[in-house]
C-alpha cells in the first residue's frame, strides 16, 4: 500500500509538469492573440514607449517564451536567487517567521522557506506570497462545506433509500434534481437577493466593544473582522460573524454537491437493500437498525467514496462563481482576476495548484476506498 | 486501481444493448403474429422511453424551448438589439384585462419614467390616460425568419414606434432599455445549441480516439490514456476560463460561439473516449469479433460494422447526460463575461447584468433568464435519465 501511494505521488510529478506546459502554452496563445500584460498600457497616453519597454524588460517579457518557462521552473526548485524585479533586491524566500501562541503569549520562531513561483505582474510580489494570502479564504470556505455536505448527504441518502417512494423520499429526490439543475452563480444571486432584499439581514446588528456590528450578506467576514484570517486572533464575535457569512456559501456551494452525493448514496443503498444477504439478515431477525447501518450502509458507502476525487474540482468550480458573486477573496477569485490581467505566472501557478488538488483528491479517494472496502488491494 | 474499477463496471453492463432484445422478444411473441419482425433496438428503446413520464415531459419542454429559440424573432415583440432610450431598467409591464370592472381585450398603459429628486432612483409609473391594446401579428422591428424570409411581423405587441410610451415589456428591460423577453428568447439559441454542437465534435473525436485506444491497446492505448489523464487533471471551469480568455474580444459572435464549442470539446471528447474504450475493450474479446476477424475482415470493418453499432448507444446516452453540465458551463462562462458578448446574448450573459447586487436589489426581473436555465437543465436531466433507463434495464431502480 505504501509503495503504491509512493508510486502514485511520483507519478504526479510528470503529470503536473505536463499541466504547467499546457497552461503555459495556453498563455502564449493568449499573449499572441490579445497581447501581453505590458500591451494593456498601449492605449494609455500616460505611459510612454520607454516606460513600456522598461517594464517589459523588468518583467522579463522581452525574453523568448521557453526561457521564461525554464526560469519559472528553475525558481520552484532553486528559489534562493529570486529577485524583486522592481528594486533588484532578492526576495526573502528564506526567512524566520513566528507562530503566535495566543494563550501563552509566546512567539515561536520557525525557519520559513517557500518555493518561488515567479512574480505577479499586477502586484509585483512573489506569487507564493499572494497565493498564501488568498488560500485561507478558500480553506475557510471549502473545508466546512466539504464536511457539512458529506455528513449531511449520507444519512439523507440512506433515509431516502430506506423510505423509498415516501413523501420524504420524493421531496429529497425532487430537491436533488433541482439542486443539480441550478447553476451555482444563479443560486448565489437568488440567495443574495433574498437575504439583502425581502429578509433585509443588514438590519440585524449587535453591539460589541462599544461599536455596532451589522450582519452583511457578501464576503466571508464583516468589514470589522477583515484583515488576515491567518493569525489566530479569533474571537467569539468573529466566529459568529464567520458562521453567519458561511451559511449562504454552504447553501450555494453545498446544494449541487449534496444533490449529487444524495443521488449516488440513494442509488447504491437501493441496490444493496435488494440483495440476498440483506434478506438473510432480516430473516435472521436482526433489527432494522442493524441491517440498515451495519449490513447495508457499510457496503453502500463504496460508490460515494470513489466520487471523493471528483468532489474537490467540483468545489473549486463552485467556489469560483460563488466567490465572484459573494465577493470573497479566494484563490479562485484571484485566478479569475489574474486571467483578465494576463498575469501569466499567477495563472500557471494556480492552474497547477488546481491540478494538484485534483490529483491528490483522486489519490485520497483510492486510499479511502481501500480502507472502507477490504476487497480492494493495491500492490 | 481506478481504471480497473471502471472496466469492471463497464463489463457488467455490457450486455445491455443486446439483452433487452432477447427479453422483450419473448414478451412480444404472444400478442403478435409469429411472422412479426423482432423490434429493432431503436424501437425497443423508444418503447422503454415512453414509459418514463418525466422523461417525456422533459423532451416536450426541450422541443418547445428549441422552437421558441428558433422563432425567437417572431415570438418576441422587439428585436434583441432595439434600445428604448428613456426606458432602461423598466419593470415588467402590467397587463390589464378589466376596464371599470368589465372584462375587455387586454391592454397596457403608457409607461412614464421619472427620477426621484432626492435619490435619483428610477420611478416608473403608468399613465392612466394612455391606453394601448395588445395586438396580434403587429409590425415592428424587421428581421429574417429562419434566415430565409425577411419580415417585420411579430406575434404580439403594441405596434407603437420606439419613442412611444406604449411599450410592452413582459419581462422588463435591461440597462439599455432592451426588452428582456425578446433577449431571453434569442439567448436560448446559444444556450440550447451549445450542448448538441459540443457533442457532435466531442463524439467524433471521442469515438475516433477512444475506438483506436480500445481496439488496438498497447502503446497507442497507453499514449491516448496519458493524454486523457493530463487533460482531465485540469478542473474544467478554470481551464475553460483560461481558454475562453484566449478568444480575442474583437471576434464576431458567430465565431466566438464555435470557439466556445471547440473549448468545451477539447475536454469533452476525453469522457466519450473513456466510455467507448471501456466498451471496446470488452467487446473485442467477444466471439463475434473473433469470428469477424477469422473471416478476414479488416480492422476498419470490424470497428465500424461490429464494434461501434454495439457500443454507440451507450456512448450517445452518456453524452446526453453531459448536456446539462455543458449548458451550465456556457452560462457560467458568459456570466463571467468570457463567453458570448454584446449585442448577442445567452441566458448566462443576460444574468451578467444582474451581477452587481446593488443593481439586482431593486430589479428582480433581471433574474428571469436564470429560470430558463434551470427549467432547461431540469428537462435535460429528466430526459437523460429516461434515456439511460430505456437503454439499460439494469439501472431502472436508481433514483
Amino acid at each position: 500500500m505504501l509503495s503504491y501511494i509512493f508510486r502514485r505521488v511520483l507519478y504526479m510529478i510528470p503529470t503536473l509538469f505536463a499541466v504547467t506546459l499546457v497552461s503555459f502554452g495556453i498563455i502564449l496563445i493568449y499573449e499572441s492573440v490579445s497581447g501581453t500584460y505590458v500591451d494593456q498600457f498601449r492605449l494609455n497616453p500616460n505611459v510612454t514607449q520607454e516606460t513600456r519597454d522598461q517594464l517589459e524588460h523588468q518583467l522579463g517579457l522581452d525574453k523568448p517564451p521557453y526561457l521564461r518557462y525554464l526560469t519559472w521552473v528553475q525558481g520552484i526548485f532553486i528559489s534562493t536567487d529570486a529577485v524583486n524585479t522592481k528594486t533588484g533586491e532578492p526576495w526573502k524566500v528564506w526567512s524566520f517567521g513566528h507562530f503566535n501562541l495566543p494563550l501563552l503569549n509566546l512567539a515561536i520562531p520557525y525557519p520559513r522557506w517557500y518555493p518561488y513561483f515567479g512574480e505577479s505582474f499586477q502586484n509585483r510580489r512573489p506569487v507564493t506570497d499572494l497565493f498564501l494570502q488568498y488560500l485561507p479564504f478558500t480553506m475557510l470556505m471549502t473545508i466546512p462545506i466539504f464536511l457539512f455536505t458529506w455528513l449531511v448527504s449520507i444519512p439523507i441518502g440512506i433515509y431516502s433509500a430506506t423510505h423509498q417512494y415516501s413523501l420524504g423520499d420524493h421531496t429529497v429526490t425532487f430537491l436533488g434534481f433541482l439542486g443539480l439543475s441550478i447553476p451555482g452563480f444563479f443560486l448565489a444571486l437568488i440567495i443574495v437577493f433574498l437575504l439583502a432584499g425581502p429578509l433585509n439581514v443588514g438590519s440585524v446588528c449587535w453591539p460589541m466593544e462599544g461599536r455596532k456590528y451589522c450582519l452583511g450578506v457578501t464576503g466571508i467576514f464583516s468589514q470589522a473582522y477583515m484583515g488576515s484570517p491567518w493569525p489566530w486572533d479569533w474571537s467569539w464575535g468573529k466566529l459568529v460573524d464567520y458562521l453567519w457569512h458561511l451559511w449562504p456559501v454552504v447553501l450555494v456551494l453545498g446544494s449541487g454537491a449534496m444533490a449529487t452525493l444524495i443521488r449516488i448514496m440513494r442509488g447504491s443503498m437501493l441496490d444493496i437493500l435488494g440483495s440476498n444477504y440483506i434478506k438473510t439478515a432480516k430473516s435472521k431477525g436482526l433489527s432494522d437498525r442493524v441491517v440498515v447501518w451495519k449490513h447495508a450502509a457499510r457496503n453502500a458507502i463504496n460508490p460515494i467514496v470513489s466520487v471523493f476525487g471528483q468532489f474537490l474540482p467540483f468545489l473549486i468550480q463552485g467556489a469560483l462563481v460563488t466567490a465572484v458573486v459573494l465577493n470573497i477573496p479566494t484563490v479562485e477569485l484571484f485566478y479569475y482576476q489574474s486571467l483578465l490581467n494576463v498575469d501569466e505566472y499567477v495563472i500557471v501557478t494556480i492552474l497547477m495548484f488546481f491540478a494538484f488538488v485534483l490529483l491528490i483528491g483522486n489519490l485520497l479517494a483510492d486510499i479511502l476506498l481501500a480502507m472502507v472496502d477490504p476487497r480492494i488491494r493495491y500492490e | 486501481m481506478s481504471e480497473d474499477r471502471e472496466e469492471r463496471g463497464q463489463s457488467t453492463t455490457i450486455h445491455a444493448p443486446t439483452s433487452p432484445q432477447v427479453h422483450n422478444e419473448f414478451d412480444a411473441v404472444p400478442s403478435k403474429p409469429l411472422t412479426q419482425e423482432p423490434l429493432s433496438q431503436g424501437q425497443l428503446i423508444w418503447r422503454n422511453f415512453k414509459r418514463h413520464r418525466l422523461g417525456m415531459l422533459g423532451g416536450i419542454v426541450i422541443i418547445l424551448l428549441a422552437l421558441s429559440a428558433l422563432f425567437a424573432d417572431f415570438l418576441g415583440p422587439y428585436s434583441y438589439a432595439t434600445r428604448h432610450n428613456r426606458l432602461g431598467y423598466a419593470p415588467p409591464t402590467p397587463i390589464h384585462f378589466f376596464r371599470d370592472g368589465n372584462l375587455t381585450w387586454p391592454f397596457v398603459f403608457g409607461i412614464k419614467h421619472d427620477k426621484d429628486p432626492d435619490t435619483s432612483a428610477d420611478i416608473f409609473s403608468e399613465v392612466q390616460s394612455q391606453e394601448y391594446p395588445i395586438r396580434l401579428f403587429v409590425q415592428g422591428d424587421s428581421y429574417s425568419l429562419l434566415g430565409i424570409f425577411s419580415t417585420n411581423i411579430h406575434l404580439f405587441g403594441t405596434g407603437e414606434p420606439e419613442q412611444s410610451t406604449g411599450q410592452l415589456f413582459l419581462f422588463g428591460t435591461d440597462l439599455w432599455g432592451r426588452d428582456l423577453l425578446s433577449r431571453t428568447l434569442i439567448g436560448g439559441r446559444v444556450s440550447l445549441a451549445i450542448g448538441p454542437a459540443v457533442l457532435i465534435f466531442s463524439l467524433f473525436v471521442g469515438i475516433l480516439l477512444g475506438g483506436i485506444s480500445g481496439y488496438y491497446g498497447r502503446w497507442v492505448d497507453m499514449l491516448i490514456q496519458r493524454l486523457i489523464e493530463v487533460l482531465q487533471s485540469f478542473p474544467a471551469l478554470p481551464l475553460f476560463l483560461a481558454l475562453a480568455a484566449v478568444l480575442p474580444p474583437s471576434l464576431p459572435n458567430s465565431y466566438r460561439f464555435w470557439g466556445i464549442v471547440l473549448i468545451f470539446s477539447l475536454l469533452g471528447w476525453t469522457f466519450q473516449a473513456r466510455v467507448l474504450r471501456g466498451q471496446f475493450l470488452a467487446l473485442r474479446e467477444q466471439e463475434f469479433t473473433l469470428a469477424a476477424k477469422a473471416m478476414g475482415s479488416s480492422d476498419l470493418r470490424v470497428i465500424f460494422r461490429h464494434l461501434l453499432p454495439n457500443a454507440i448507444s451507450f456512448v450517445i446516452v452518456s453524452a446526453t447526460l453531459a448536456i446539462p453540465s455543458l449548458i451550465i458551463a456556457e452560462a457560467t462562462l458568459s456570466f463571467l463575461d468570457l463567453g458570448i458578448k454584446e449585442p448577442m446574448t445567452s441566458w448566462g450573459a443576460l444574468l451578467n447584468g444582474a451581477q452587481q447586487w446593488s443593481v439586482l436589489m431593486s430589479r428582480s426581473w433581471l433574474m428571469i433568464p436564470g429560470i430558463f436555465i434551470v427549467v432547461t437543465v431540469l428537462a435535460f436531466n429528466f430526459l437523460g435519465d429516461a434515456l439511460r433507463d430505456a437503454i439499460d434495464p439494469y439501472s431502472s431502480n436508481r433514483g
